[in-house]
């Protein structure tokens, strides 16, 4: 396991594209992390200054300040933080909760593979959005609730990976020489199964992360995120609405954050799915 | 029904009309046949013989193995494993079982988990069925290795990384370490080179001989059966043809597709192998076979008869058995 891991970092490093968004992942857990120490207005979180109010760009305020008069930069590196939060958390119990279920439903050949598919059948019917806009809805604003929405949309996708994975990894001679050896079914799925078909749920869920900023990102701008003073990214284009296109910076520097965080999931993403699942190499690298 | 001969000999497995159909299914799922991979194969194997399985590709050879060895559930008839039913049994008991009875595969190095080192492989077995502490299974892995000629830094290499041949000592190491009474060979030269195959035998009966084994022998390759094994089924579609020792069966075949068979061996020296050949084209399609006996549509001496029925096992000669009409015939 230790050489395949020394084999994708250096395999990583030699692809260019994957290297700008491995930057771009490390950059924003650093800010996050490093937040209070790299802001030039910490307190401005919380506190408002209303006579500094939608100021532009300038070298006291990078990126401006907003409606209350707060420093956007300040806020922005904050923003990364709850970010973080709930993409972890969330993707994070998707996978949790999605794999066993794909696992069994995969392994399983009876009623309960069936019962299980289609109930994540039924998730995957609504638009996830849709489905999570009710959810957040009905529970009221909060990062939990995002979390919660989040996580109870997400998981048929890891359902549904998996469950294919489990069914053809099935199908493999090993998997068959295991259980006439007579391994039972926790041992075959767990030892065998799971880390043969890591590669593609690694994959799915890097980029899956980018996906889940963009819907938390859209729940915020929706009111349905954090409550304010909260620096939550997708809250910030929306509080910036009112003041576009005059004060082009209040929104510009959110929707920037958002999109180099994404493409950061997306570039990582894609070169791992290049290392580990050759099936589907990019047509450009020969 | 193959019993009555076996004087003197302890009986270690015994299958009584076993059959595997798979079935056939339409575009919506819906059963429109059968595919007969076995169908009322009776077989008895003696303690400490090895017994061989040939026939052409897709007779039925690995299914009936498997179905001994219960990765196939079978569709209906008996398996005595030890005196022992295990035919349809629970998935916990015949795990328990399965110490005792165990399956080589034809392709041993996709048997092997890719992910895994050769060491956490053979520790495998011993850790499902046993409660021995790590130290103790390490010295019984390292004899295994040790008995099937192996070195031990080939516990941290993984599959890819050692040959073929060293895939198949693997794979045998990794169904001895349960020091099992019974083990299913299938095919297991196919795909190594003359020499490695030599080899190869040759642990077979050494390993025979050190673990007390039984074999069930299953190959297509005429000449590495009639160097191994003792006793012979010929299978034809899923049945068994002809039955008997080795030899006999080598030196007088009785089925006339055993003659067949036994006519395409190239020999040294020998006759041309097209003057007695006449075992042209491919056997019918196992999901329509013909009426009566299924070899009648390449088999030169077919007549009336052969439509009418499906001729059975019969005992005609001292110890031996063969399923064709006119053969039994003959014989009254």
């Amino acid at each position: 396991m230790l050489e395949s891991t020394k084999f994708i970092i250096s395999k990583l490093s030699r692809d260019r594209t994957s290297l700008v968004g491995a930057f771009l992942l490390i950059a924003l857990v650093l800010i996050a992390i490093f937040a209070p120490v790299l802001a030039p207005y910490p307190e401005d979180v919380t506190e408002f200054h209303p006579p500094e109010r939608l100021f532009g760009p300038s070298m006291l305020h990078f990126f401006g300040t907003d409606r209350m008069g707060s420093d956007i930069f300040s806020r922005m590196l904050f923003g990364a933080r709850i970010t973080i939060a709930i993409a972890v958390i969330a993707v994070g119990v998707s996978v949790l909760v999605g794999v066993p279920i794909g696992l069994i439903a995969g392994y399983n050949r009876s009623w309960i593979s069936d019962g299980l598919m289609r109930i994540s059948d039924i998730f995957l019917a609504v638009p996830q959005i849709i489905l999570a806009i009710a959810i957040a809805q009905t529970l009221g604003p909060s990062i939990e609730n995002v979390i919660l929405a989040l996580s109870a949309t997400y998981w048929p996708f890891w359902a549904r990976l998996v469950y294919a994975e489990t069914r053809s990894a099935l199908t493999e001679t090993y998997v068959e020489a295991s259980i006439a050896l007579g391994a039972s079914p926790f041992r075959v799925m767990v030892f065998h199964v799971l880390p043969n078909i890591s590669s593609s749920i690694i994959v799915r869920t890097t980029i899956g992360m980018g996906g889940t900023i963009l819907t938390a990102a859209a729940l915020g701008f929706l009111g349905l995120g954090p409550p304010a003073p909260s620096p939550e990214w997708g809250r910030t284009i929306a509080e910036s609405r009112e003041f576009l296109p005059e004060a082009w910076w209040y929104a510009t520097a959110p929707g920037v954050a958002i999109f180099l965080v994404v493409m950061g999931f997306n570039l990582f993403g894609d070169g791992l799915r290049d290392i580990l699942d050759p099936r589907t190499r990019r047509s450009n690298d020969g | 029904m193959l019993s009555k001969k076996m004087d003197g000999y302890e009986s270690i497995l015994a299958i009584e009309k076993l059959s595997k159909w798979f079935p056939i299914t339409n575009a919506w799922n819906r059963k429109v046949g059968n595919l007969k991979a076995i169908d009322g194969v009776s077989l008895t194997v003696k303690k400490g013989e090895i017994i061989g399985v040939v026939g052409e590709s897709g007779c039925g050879k690995s299914t009936l193995g498997k179905t001994i060895m219960g990765i196939h559930h079978p569709t209906s008839g008996s398996i005595n494993f030890e005196g022992r039913e295990v035919a349809g049994l629970s998935p916990f008991q015949s795990r328990q079982l399965r110490k005792r009875l165990q399956y080589t595969y034809q392709d041993p190095g996709s048997s092997l988990d890719p992910r895994w080192k050769i060491g956490r492989s053979l520790d495998e077995p011993l850790k499902i069925h046993t409660s021995l502490p790590r130290e103790e299974r390490h010295t019984r892995v390292r004899e295994i290795l040790e008995a099937v000629n192996l070195p031990e830094s080939h516990l941290q290499l993984y599959p890819h990384e050692i040959s073929g041949g060293q895939q198949r000592r693997v794979g045998l190491a990794r169904i001895l370490t349960l020091h099992p009474s019974l083990v299913i060979l299938d095919e297991p030269t196919s795909g190594l080179d003359v020499s490695v195959q030599a080899t190869i035998l040759k642990l077979f009966l050494d390993l025979k001989k050190k673990f007390d084994l039984t074999y069930v022998f299953i190959s297509h390759d005429l000449s590495v059966v009639r160097m191994m094994c003792d006793r012979l089924a010929v299978m034809y579609l899923g049945r068994i043809v002809e039955f008997g020792p080795t030899e006999e069966v080598f030196n007088s075949p009785r089925h006339p597709y055993t003659q067949s068979l036994l006519s395409a061996i190239p020999q040294i020296g020998g006759k041309r192998v097209t003057e007695h050949f006449w075992l042209e084209g491919e056997p019918p399609d196992p999901s329509r076979l013909p009426s009566g006996c299924s070899f009648r549509t390449r088999c030169p001496f077919q007549d009336r008869a052969c439509e009418l029925e499906v001729p059975g096992l019969v005992n005609n000669v001292g110890y031996r058995w063969d399923a064709c009409v006119h053969s039994q015939k003959n014989l009254v």
